[in-house]
């Protein structure tokens, strides 16, 4: 542990939240607190993942971290500089499906480099070579229509690793796949993941979920959330998931988190 | 394993089988809704000309099947009394499709700027209702005293008619954007510019689309009405004179004219319509067109 610690202070720190606050207020003059007091530090090439209950703002960090809805108090720093904007080395896969609908395959994933100025020849070829990565080999001039869930996820995936993001944020990124193709997914973003070792939060309900995939389960109170424990995840990588899910240090996690998410989500 | 294996060879014949019966099915039904379509439409021709025989029915009010074609047949071979059909129509026509063009372009260039412009949208949005709520047939006459007996008057009066349809929907169709889509091209790299012509617009177009529809025939309205009002050529102005001289086949004449190009153009714009919305799911709702 001492040693995992001063290596923690070597490494560079990618995301950084002190003491955030988020009150949403309705025009009619209604304060929803989402966050209080929450703080968190990613180091780059870290894989954090966030648990917690429903409606506990969650989701709220995410939004904080890209800039799209910067916190009420506190600081939001990325790459050790606050946040004003979308920072371009973020990448960002959403709960919904948000590949763009009249666009093929091959688009979809073409866009993100065309938005930066390539030209589209060029984001076309890298584009190919990205489906074929996330196996769509084939399914190239297929709108998002005509695929199955799990692979319209995988444009998703494609889409946003195009851009060769150093900070990569999911919200529920699979929690509207069935149980196989979920578990399929997270090989797969593992499996990307390991290439460039981007800093990742992933935001889940899913306590096994965290715990496959991530360096760190962070777990977040009720609303307003704020971090009620962290633990480390010293299972070996590379992982696969659908193995790591059985052993002994998999399960004993598994049954802390819960407990200690248990109080949170009681109604 | 052996009792999947048995299924998936027994599961394609009877599948095969199955689908020749609704293919049949399907192929039976279209054929009798044709026959029955055809059938109405003998039905009430014969119906209509023998009632008028029968006196049941006063053939200077309401004509009868066979005067409408002698009329519509005069008009083809030796044309109208303001000159050939064709060039009437060509007249009418050409005011419905500038009208028709300018309109929807307008209207989709203002609906798409006030639908991404809170401030704007706000500001203007109590002006367009009150625009809106006007009867914009009565514009007509304004316009025939700007722009006179010519095209102009009536190219105006399309525009206005077709405008407040497409832009409604333009703007309706930006609002409807979905927030997921457009916070995914922003971080993928996308300006406000790149996000409006490449999410916003795409997305609006299903709206767009659905209101040219509408407005082809708002603009048809907008040019024959303007014709009724004051022209020299065109379409309404025959229809006028036909009712200047109680000559209802002439009326109905005229009508089944406008009719037969309101439809091919209707056809026109639903093939543009799969065209460019061909990233839409399959839907099906050919049976009842």
């Amino acid at each position: 542990m001492k040693i995992l610690e001063s290596d923690q202070i070597m490494t560079k720190v990618a995301i950084e939240l002190t003491n955030v606050s988020k009150k949403f207020i309705s025009p009619a003059g209604q304060v929803t607190l989402a966050l209080r007091d929450f703080s968190l530090t990613v180091n780059e090439g870290d894989f954090c993942a966030i648990v917690g209950p429903t409606g506990c703002g969650k989701s709220t960090t995410l939004g904080m971290i890209t800039g799209l809805s910067p916190p009420s108090t506190g600081n939001v720093k990325v790459f050790g500089k606050p946040v004003t904007g979308i920072h371009p080395d973020i990448g960002f896969v959403f709960q919904a499906d948000a590949v763009f609908p009249w666009k093929n395959v091959i688009d979809n994933v073409a866009i993100g480099p065309q938005f930066r100025g390539m030209d589209s020849r060029s984001a076309h070829d890298k584009a190919g070579e990205w489906v074929r990565r996330v196996g769509l080999a084939g399914f190239e001039y297929h709108y998002p229509h005509q695929l199955s869930g799990g692979m319209r996820k995988r444009v998703a995936l494609a889409q946003t690793f195009i851009n060769e993001p150093k900070i990569l944020l999911m919200d529920e990124p699979f929690s509207a796949l069935d149980v196989q193709t979920r578990a399929l997914m997270q090989e797969e973003l593992l499996t990307l993941w390991s290439e460039k070792k981007a800093s990742v939060v992933f935001v889940t309900h899913d306590i096994e979920e965290a715990i496959a995939l991530a360096d760190r389960v962070v777990v977040l109170s009720k609303g307003p959330g704020s971090v009620k424990s962290s633990y480390e995840i010293n299972l070996t990588r590379p992982r696969h998931v659908s193995e790591a899910r059985y052993t002994e240090a998999f399960i004993h996690l598994s049954k802390q988190i819960w407990s200690d998410l248990k109080d949170e989500v009681q109604i | 394993m052996k009792t999947t294996i048995a299924n998936d060879k027994a599961i394609p014949a009877a599948v095969g089988e199955e689908e020749k019966k609704a293919i049949a099915r399907s192929v039976n039904h279209h054929r009798l809704v044709i026959f029955l379509r055809i059938a109405l439409a003998a039905g009430t021709l014969v119906g209509w000309e023998l009632a008028v025989k029968f006196g049941l029915i006063d053939p200077f009010f309401f004509s009868q099947p066979s005067a409408i074609y002698d009329q519509l047949a005069i008009w083809l071979t030796e044309g109208t009394a303001q000159g050939p059909l064709w060039k009437e129509l060509l007249v009418t026509m050409e005011e419905t499709t500038l009208g028709f063009l300018i309109g929807s372009v307008m209207g989709i260039f203002f609906g798409v700027a006030l639908g991404r412009n809170k401030l704007a949208s706000d500001v203007f949005s109590i002006y367009i209702k009150v625009a809106n709520a006007i009867p914009r047939v009565v514009l007509g006459s304004i316009f025939i005293i700007i722009f006179g007996l010519g095209m102009g008057s009536k190219v105006a009066l399309a525009v206005v008619m077709v405008f407040f349809v497409v832009f409604g929907n333009a703007f309706q169709g930006v609002r409807e954007a979905d927030k997921n889509l457009i916070a995914n091209a922003y971080i993928l790299g996308a300006n406000k510019r790149q996000v409006t012509f490449s999410v916003v617009f795409p997305s609006a177009m299903t709206w767009i689309l659905a209101s040219l529809h509408v407005s082809f025939g708002f603009a048809l309205v907008g040019a024959v009405v303007g014709e009724f009002l004051g022209a020299r050529h065109g379409i309404g102005l025959l229809i006028a004179t036909a009712q200047g001289a109680f000559n209802a086949a002439g009326v109905f004449a005229a009508m089944i004219v406008l009719a037969v190009v309101a439809l091919a153009a209707e056809y026109l714009l639903t093939a543009i319509e799969n065209k460019l919305l061909k990233w839409r799911p399959a839907q099906f709702v050919e049976q009842g067109m």
